[in-house]
């Protein structure tokens, strides 16, 4: 039965789904990213509620739904809770060449932490609990990319 | 919850890529094996539900494409996407709503696209997604701050994968038998430290449906029913900066209603054998604590002990895994199907004797935060 | 155990428009989920489980249910996420219920939604078809349906005319529906001289795409008592599905003694059978069907029961559906007036339930007390659910 497998070539049809799309940000969305690419700052917004510091901003707080007060300014630096170092790349997806990672960073001044992309690091330089801090683009344009990266702080422990 | 018994299982060989067959023809084989299984014909089956998804099956309305394959015609049908413990938990439900019987099936097809490609889709457009992230790089997050938590070894995690690939040369359907050491695991590439390229469950293409029925029509069918002592689902925050990635409540929540449902107050010593999401090797460990097998922190020793091994006090993936065959979605209806085959006594050259009580465990999303138990057993 | 009884408690429907801006979509669905807590005076603590559906590639977001959590309020609670294509909003409706009738769960939050302005509808949809046999020829959903209205007309001899009186009325409606994205008042003539956009359908018969949300609270009969809305109860559900080809809806209708849309015929028949509807015209006060297009408000009448086969256009034109006629349809302006894909089933469901409680503001039938609803997607995918004021004596499947 399954003979003709042995038999024949299977043809196989190559595809791509390719649908542009279009996110708005939304109100919180639009003046974080805005606060980034103009003024190189992070905003985050508070539940008054559950007294957290949401970091990215949420326009209601996810727990108990009350309006998050806007907005929260956070330092551009901050504590690495989470890190890795990604050695294979795909390179339609990472943004970044030669040595880099990714983490989840907590910044000073929040309660939650957010993904980032980190580089100039050494081997063995990122510790979990670590100090990194923010290094933006020249050109900005309104993404998570207009921060290139966060990066060890030097000289901190 | 009332008594309600999978009848019947059935599954496709899992392999990495199996070009001869469309995501139909695996659907049908699974199927037609389910209801052989069984020893009921189509014309026996009320209703039924299939899963997939249509990221990885680039289509959209995936369920679509198995509509022949599934024997739906002319029946109540309808799709839940995502993992197969979730999509057979909704066929649970509508048995438990007054169906008699439900025929639930679920595919993936990892062999057709770029696996990064689709689990970068997972994250959130606006915040992370042009990051790069993907499942592995995520994954190697959450097992760093597990490890860096608890002091677990990378040498405890490579651990799991010895096991659970040596379970699978026992296992005719699973896709990686592989006799290996803790040294060659090791040895294996950084694909995102601390996740090395033996720590990953492959890319895999499989099919996998069961018969759920109830009490009443369980009566009619060939062979053992098992029954379903108890379902549980839970899900934790999206982003991963608002979790505590060290920990599973997700999990542990899922395994408290399930538990609570099937009456164990003392996991470790109710529960015969367990099939957890092993698709990155830290994950077993996660998943064994999360389960109540053991303290937090302390899955590693438990499992360089040789606790979890095939003939240890708790076996844990007795098939193999996800990390041996992990054609997504599938693999917690796999989980289940093995929880099956282990209390009837059907597991073949991978039997562990005197399976009673088993618990399957299945996931959706990154980092496992939406988390699915399920308790199986051989009495109503 | 017997299945329980499910009621619809709660109630929340975002402004549906053709692009929010103004809220990401996590924010949109939100935005339904606090207006349907509200309506039932829940918070979010109060709900047992989620099933929440859209579409993947309209918004290109991969597992939606674990994506959208901040918004519907599944944190720390069970959350499924289930799609069907357009059938998606009635499809968590039927999961939504079947989570409760299994005695699963008590309070079940539903949640469709979809926001169409982000991405290419037509380039998505296309992919739900077979890569091989039917992606490369396939024009879309408008092409697809208007295969369907040429072979209607041309078996019952119904006109362009007919679907337009479908059209205005619908349009028409919407001007009593807040929420509606279209309100616009036109007459057949103004349908008429819409530009085609796939003959015989134009761009009058057509419903647009939108942006907006719809969520839904059903409990169990334990509790649907405890809540300040008389529960609208499911009295009834079923679905069918036959095909997964282009060319299946229009050369196998016949095949294995099917008729003229099979899938909603057989669906129709479970139903009508399990709920005791003889006489859907008279039986039903208020109808919410989805009907993506003015030719479908013809051929789909006579596939439910409302009339024989090609008696649709006398039908319709008689007012029997109008607002004021025996059993007005669409009261809210429907699927041609608001479509955001993944909350129109669902919005279906939610308006049936809003007429039979006596909730429905300006586009309220007096008195009514037994509705239907349908969600119509994939490859003639039909979803059917009757809502009624009245408790059922037990639960009927």
């Amino acid at each position: 039965m399954d003979d003709w497998r042995e038999s024949q070539e299977i043809l196989v049809m190559d595809g791509r789904i390719k649908v542009p799309y279009t996110w708005s940000a939304g109100e919180v969305g639009t003046s974080y990213l805005e606060a980034l690419r103009d003024e190189k700052r992070f905003l985050g917004t508070r539940c008054p509620n559950c007294d957290i510091v949401y970091h990215v901003p949420r326009m209601h707080c996810p727990d108990c739904f009350t309006e998050c007060e806007r907005y929260v300014e956070l330092a551009g630096q901050g504590e690495l809770v989470t890190w890795t170092v990604a050695r294979r790349h795909y390179p339609p997806l990472s943004p970044l060449g030669g040595r880099f990672g990714y983490g989840v960073i907590k910044l000073d001044g929040a309660d939650t932490g957010f993904l980032h992309l980190l580089a100039e690091f050494e081997e063995g330089e990122l510790v979990t609990g670590g100090r990194v801090e923010a290094v933006f683009a020249d050109e900005r344009e309104g993404s998570m990319l207009d921060v290139k990266y966060f990066r060890p702080v030097k000289g901190v422990e | 919850m009332e008594p309600v018994a999978i009848v019947g299982v059935g599954m496709t060989e899992v392999k990495r890529e199996r070009a001869a067959d469309t995501v139909a023809d695996l659907v049908f084989e699974a199927c037609t094996k389910a209801l052989a299984d069984s020893g009921m014909g189509i014309d026996d089956i009320d209703i039924v539900l299939t899963g997939s998804n249509d990221f990885f099956d680039g289509r959209t309305i995936s369920s679509m494409a198995v509509m022949d394959a599934c024997g739906s015609y002319d029946k109540n049908v309808s799709t839940v996407e995502g993992d197969g413990t979730f999509g057979a938990a909704h066929a649970v439900m509508r048995v438990l709503a007054g169906w008699g019987t439900c025929l639930y099936c679920v595919h993936h097809k990892g062999s057709e696209s770029v696996m990064p490609l689709i689990t970068n889709a997972m994250f959130d457009p606006l915040y992370e997604r042009f990051l790069g992230i993907e499942a592995v790089t995520a994954s190697a997050l959450q097992a760093r701050a597990y490890m860096d938590r608890y002091g677990v070894t990378e040498q405890q995690c490579a651990a799991v994968s010895v096991k659970n690939h040596g379970n699978a040369r026992l296992n005719p359907v699973a896709q990686m038998p592989l006799e290996i050491t803790v040294d060659d695991v090791m040895a294996s590439p950084y694909l995102a430290d601390p996740i090395k390229l033996l720590d990953c469950g492959p890319i895999s293409d499989g099919a996998s449906a069961v018969v759920i029925a109830s009490a009443d029509r369980a009566k009619d069918v060939s062979g053992r029913p098992v029954w379903v002592k108890g379902i549980g689902y839970s899900c934790d925050a999206f982003h991963l900066g608002d979790r505590d990635l060290s920990k599973v409540d997700a999990l542990q929540a899922a395994a408290k209603k399930a538990y609570g449902d099937a009456g164990i107050t003392d996991p470790s010593g109710q529960v015969d054998l367990a099939e957890v999401n092993d698709a990155f090797s830290y994950m077993e460990l996660m998943s064994l604590e999360g389960l109540g097998f053991c303290e937090r922190g302390g899955a590693g020793a438990l499992t360089e002990s040789g606790a979890t091994a095939l003939g240890g006090k708790l076996p844990v993936n007795a098939s193999g895994g996800c990390i041996s065959s992990n054609p997504v979605l599938v693999t917690g209806l796999n989980s289940i199907i093995e929880c099956v085959l282990q209390v009837r006594g059907d597991a073949g050259d991978h039997q562990v004797e005197g399976v009673g009580t088993a618990v399957a465990q299945g996931v959706n999303g990154p980092c496992g935060q939406s988390q699915c138990v399920w308790v199986l057993g051989g009495d109503a | 155990m017997a299945a329980k009884r499910v009621g619809i408690v709660g109630v929340g429907m975002t402004l549906q428009s053709s692009a929010r801006r103004d809220v990401y979509g996590i924010e949109l669905i939100n935005e339904a989920v606090r207006a349907a807590l509200d309506d039932a005076r829940m918070t979010r603590k109060d709900i047992d489980a989620i099933v929440i559906g859209n579409m993947d590639h309209f918004e290109g977001i991969n597992y939606v249910d674990t994506w959208s959590v901040d918004g519907s309020g599944a944190l720390g609670k069970p959350i499924m996420k289930m799609t069907t294509g357009g059938t998606t909003g009635s499809t968590v409706a039927m999961g939504a219920y079947y989570h409760v009738a299994s005695g699963m769960f008590d309070r079940v939050l539903a949640i469709g939604w979809e926001k169409n302005s982000e991405s290419d509808t037509t380039g998505a949809i296309i992919t739900a078809f077979d890569p091989f046999w039917d992606r490369p020829t396939f024009g879309g959903a408008v092409a697809g349906l208007a295969l369907e209205a040429t072979q209607y007309m041309a078996e019952t001899g119904a006109t362009e005319e007919d679907a337009a009186y479908v059209a205005v009325r619908d349009r028409k409606n919407a001007l009593n529906n807040p929420y509606a994205h279209l309100r616009m008042e036109l007459n057949i003539e103004a349908i008429m001289g819409t530009p085609y956009l796939a003959w015989p359908v134009k761009l009058g018969d057509m419903c647009p795409r939108t942006d907006g949300a719809c969520a839904v609270v059903f409990a169990s009969e334990d509790i649907a008592g405890d809540f300040p809305n008389a529960p609208a109860w499911v009295h009834g559900v079923a679905d069918r599905h036959l095909w997964a080809y282009t060319s299946d809806p229009y050369v196998n209708q016949h095949v294995k003694g099917g008729t003229w849309f099979p899938a909603m015929e057989r669906a129709t028949a479970e139903l009508y059978g399990k709920v005791g509807i003889t006489d859907p015209l008279e039986q039903f006060d208020v109808a919410e069907l989805y009907l993506p297009y003015s030719f479908a408000g013809l051929r789909y009448m006579e596939s439910l029961g409302f009339c024989e086969r090609a008696g649709a256009p006398a039908l319709v034109r008689s007012g029997a559906t109008d607002m004021g006629g025996k059993c007005p349809v669409n009261p809210s302006g429907g699927v041609l007036s608001s479509n955001a894909i993944g909350a129109t089933g669902l919005l279906r469901v939610a308006e049936a339930a809003l007429q039979v409680q006596g909730r429905a503001g300006d586009r309220q039938v007096p008195g009514a007390s037994l509705a239907l609803a349908t969600g119509f997607g994939g490859c003639y995918w039909s979803d059917e659910l009757v809502i009624g004021i009245e408790k059922p004596e037990r639960n009927r499947g």
